[in-house]
């Protein structure tokens, strides 16, 4: 508890049991806020919610067996999304490792695959040391996920604590922070060079707290900017510059601009299948300078030109200020712009907006800005509204934006909302959730009314699993399959049964006002939208096609 | 800006060097000694699709150091995506891509052949051209202990393959730098 202390934890979010009792005996007195959630995975993605709101790292506990594999899908999350947390798990006591005993579970093994790094405990002793590195690795480099697995009586033996003076250092873990400036010299050389730049930008900017240094190289000479869904919010949606998401769901701009280029800058970001499309037609004019601070990202997906291993908060100023050095001739670019105007203005975000009765989700996703004034902390779960979200919410901040990119975790949204709300509970928090989503983790609303956490929640409910049901419309012949939500609960009375308050909106109209009418209530609500049914979502990239085959909402229809 | 050097980069003259290289290489990785580091690593190449060829996990001179030596094919994986992947590992100390010129590597094998007295000599006359040696004579087999390049025993393999090969034993390769750097 006391090294928990010194790494400067004050909230955690779990569930006791056999296997991690002691802990909890210790925690009565530790001054730790425990913030008891009502599912294991729940825990998990609020440890991860709090950690993309405060840049801190998030901590969940779990007790060995089941409660450790609900953790699972949470720990996997952190690993794709990169969100610096450290789970603990209890395990059985020592002699009955191995032995099949009650509540066992190999949860190292288990999670090799999907954790940054792991320790199981074999001595009490280790246990300070191993919770310092635990949170040292978590937190630098690469941020990702932690497992420090106790078993029970190792964690109910008395240890001397004695205060850590030096800062940790492990023999097979230093992550390279600056730069090296040769490399950063030519990646400027080359932006002078270019006709066409792009700043191809993602979580990593986000994880580096670099959003301002990455907004100095953008004004240093008009280069266009895109982002990933992880990065939303580092470069602002209203700044002239930013030309919109990228990939399966961006803007056709930002895809186009992507195809077009001969120079992309990416930062912090790493050519997912989700931004490049069929991989073999991906940017076919452009030279790549890729700045990350993960060496194995480099040249995985596409091949870098220019790479630099570094800290976008230490090598973007460089770039910067190399760039300027340079005093290049800002028309060069004149001719770029002239294209990526032409293209937003012909390919703009649409939708139908109808006869006005039904609510559009675009619409709903317009509303919510309105209503928060732009300025909520948005969760999310997985699926179409989460596109819609990140196409039409516009994020002018980082860390507003909490949503699970990788893993695609349905049911992420409310509890990481708990988390995010624990992390900053000055802030609006809302959970756009979907209705295919929410059903799965809606538990968590126990946790909101018991430990006064008064998170919204914005449900965008269509009655399907809307993604789902927009790929078997699109590309299996309408065949739909399991992709309705039947008899789905009156959302209302499901909020009043735990405590929480429960609202309802079915009208175009009235949507704003009842949203801040949602936004101003007392404690958690849960407001119930009934958006138009099948709606899809445009523009999209088709699974295996290139971004310039882009696919847009057609003529007329939606 | 340094004397000399042009304020521009010209974009047509960036190239992205190849991934891979075409031949085998060996892999000399120095890992703590702890448990489970090589599930880590066994665990890292089967989800990455890297297929190791041979693995060799031995102590070092340092007791809290161990190391693994693995070979595989650089035509078919990208051996630098491969070292930085593991470079990810907490628990992996150093990497070291075995120039073939400066690396003296060897392996062992062991060959049981089924051996009649009639064709005994010959076999034995096979071991003594390899440098092999005999290290079990039972009635009807012979066993024969081989050190050497992959190469060699694979040559004595090939030789040895019609006499009635009934197993074989390899332990994969271990390789040192030559020189004193």
């Amino acid at each position: 508890m006391q090294s928990l202390k010194a790494e400067g934890v004050e909230n955690i979010f779990g569930i006791p049991g056999g296997a991690n009792l002691p802990t909890y005996d210790a925690l009565v007195d530790a001054g730790f806020r425990h913030i008891q959630v009502r599912h294991e995975q729940g825990g998990g993605h609020a440890a991860e919610g709090y950690a993309r709101a405060s840049g801190k790292v998030g901590v969940a506990f779990a007790t060995s067996g089941p409660g450790a594999t609900n953790l699972v899908t949470a720990i996997a999350d952190a690993m794709l999304d990169s969100t610096p947390t450290v789970f603990v798990t209890g395990q059985v006591r020592t002699e009955l490792i191995g032995t099949d005993g009650f509540q066992e579970a190999d949860i190292l093994g288990a999670t090799l695959p999907f954790v940054k790094h792991s320790f199981q405990v074999t001595d009490p002793r280790q246990i300070p040391e191993y919770v310092h590195e635990a949170f040292h690795v978590a937190s630098t480099g690469r941020p990702g996920p932690v497992l420090l697995d106790i078993p029970q009586d190792l964690s109910r033996a008395d240890i001397e604590y004695a205060p850590r003076t030096e800062p940790v250092e492990l023999a097979g873990y230093k992550p390279k922070r600056s730069g090296n400036i040769k490399q950063v010299r030519i990646a400027a050389k080359a932006l002078a060079g270019s006709r066409r730049p792009i700043l191809y930008t993602g979580g990593g900017v986000v994880n580096a707290n670099a959003s301002e240094e990455l907004r100095e190289l953008a004004a240093s000479d008009r280069f266009p900017v895109t982002s990933t869904l992880m990065g939303l919010g580092a470069f602002p949606a209203s700044n002239e510059n930013w030309l919109g998401m990228l990939g399966m769901h961006g803007t056709v701009t930002a895809n186009w601009a992507m195809d077009g280029a001969d120079l992309i800058v990416a930062i912090g970001a790493r050519f997912d299948d989700r931004i490049t499309g069929k991989l073999s037609e991906f940017a076919p004019n452009a030279k790549v300078v890729h700045i990350d601070i993960d060496p194995a990202e480099i040249s995985k997906n596409v091949g870098a030109h220019i790479p630099i291993v570094g800290d976008a908060k230490l090598v973007l100023p460089e770039l910067t200020r190399e760039y300027r050095a340079l005093q290049t001739d800002p028309s060069r670019l004149d001719a770029w712009w002239k294209q990526l105007r032409e293209w937003q203005e012909q390919h703009p975000l649409r939708y139908d907006p109808g006869d006005g009765t039904e609510i559009k989700p675009q619409f709903m996703i317009e509303a919510m800005h309105r209503a928060t004034g732009g300025e909520a902390i948005v969760t999310s779960d997985v699926g179409q509204h989460q596109m819609w979200a990140a196409q039409y919410y516009s994020f002018d901040e980082p860390r507003r934006w909490i949503n699970s990119g990788g893993l695609g975790t349905m049911g992420f949204g409310l509890p990481a909302a708990v988390g995010a709300k624990v992390a900053r509970p000055d802030e609006t928090v809302v959970c756009l959730a979907g209705d295919g989503s929410l059903i799965m983790t809606c538990q968590e609303l126990a946790t909101c009314v018991t430990e006064q956490i008064p998170v919204k929640v914005f449900l965008m409910n269509n009655g399907y699993m809307g993604m789902v049901r927009q790929w078997q419309e699109l590309f299996w012949d309408r065949r739909y399959s399991s992709v309705e939500m039947g008899a789905s609960p009156d959302w209302v009375k499901l909020a009043e049964a735990f405590g929480a308050t429960g609202m309802r909106c079915e009208v175009a109209d009235e949507l704003e006002g009842t949203m801040a009418k949602a936004l101003e209530a007392e404690g958690p609500v849960l407001l119930d939208v009934r958006v138009a049914q099948e709606e899809n979502c445009y523009p999209m990239i088709p699974p295996g096609s290139a971004a310039r085959d882009m696919v847009e909402a057609p003529e007329g229809v939606s | 800006m340094e004397a000399g050097t042009p304020q521009v980069v010209k974009l047509e003259d960036l190239h992205v060097p190849g991934q891979l290289s075409g031949r085998k290489h060996i892999l000399s990785i120095l890992v703590e000694n702890k448990p489970g580091v090589l599930a880590r690593i066994a665990g890292l190449f089967s989800r990455r699709g890297f297929n190791i060829d041979t693995l060799a996990v031995g102590p070092t001179d340092d007791p809290s150091v161990s190391r693994i030596t693995l070979t595989l094919d650089g035509a078919v994986h990208p051996i630098d995506q491969v070292t930085k992947q593991l470079h990810k590992l907490v628990n992996v100390l150093k990497i070291r891509d075995m120039e073939p010129e400066e690396t003296v590597a060897r392996e062992m094998a062991m060959f049981k052949v089924s051996a009649a007295v009639e064709n005994r000599a010959e076999i034995i006359q096979f071991a003594e051209i390899f440098r092999a040696k005999i290290v079990d004579v039972a009635r009807r087999t012979v066993t024969i202990e081989v050190t050497g390049s992959a190469d060699k025993i694979e040559a004595f393999e090939r030789m040895i393959r019609p006499h009635g090969l009934i197993e074989m034993v390899r332990t994969g390769e271990i390789a040192i730098a030559r020189g004193g750097d």
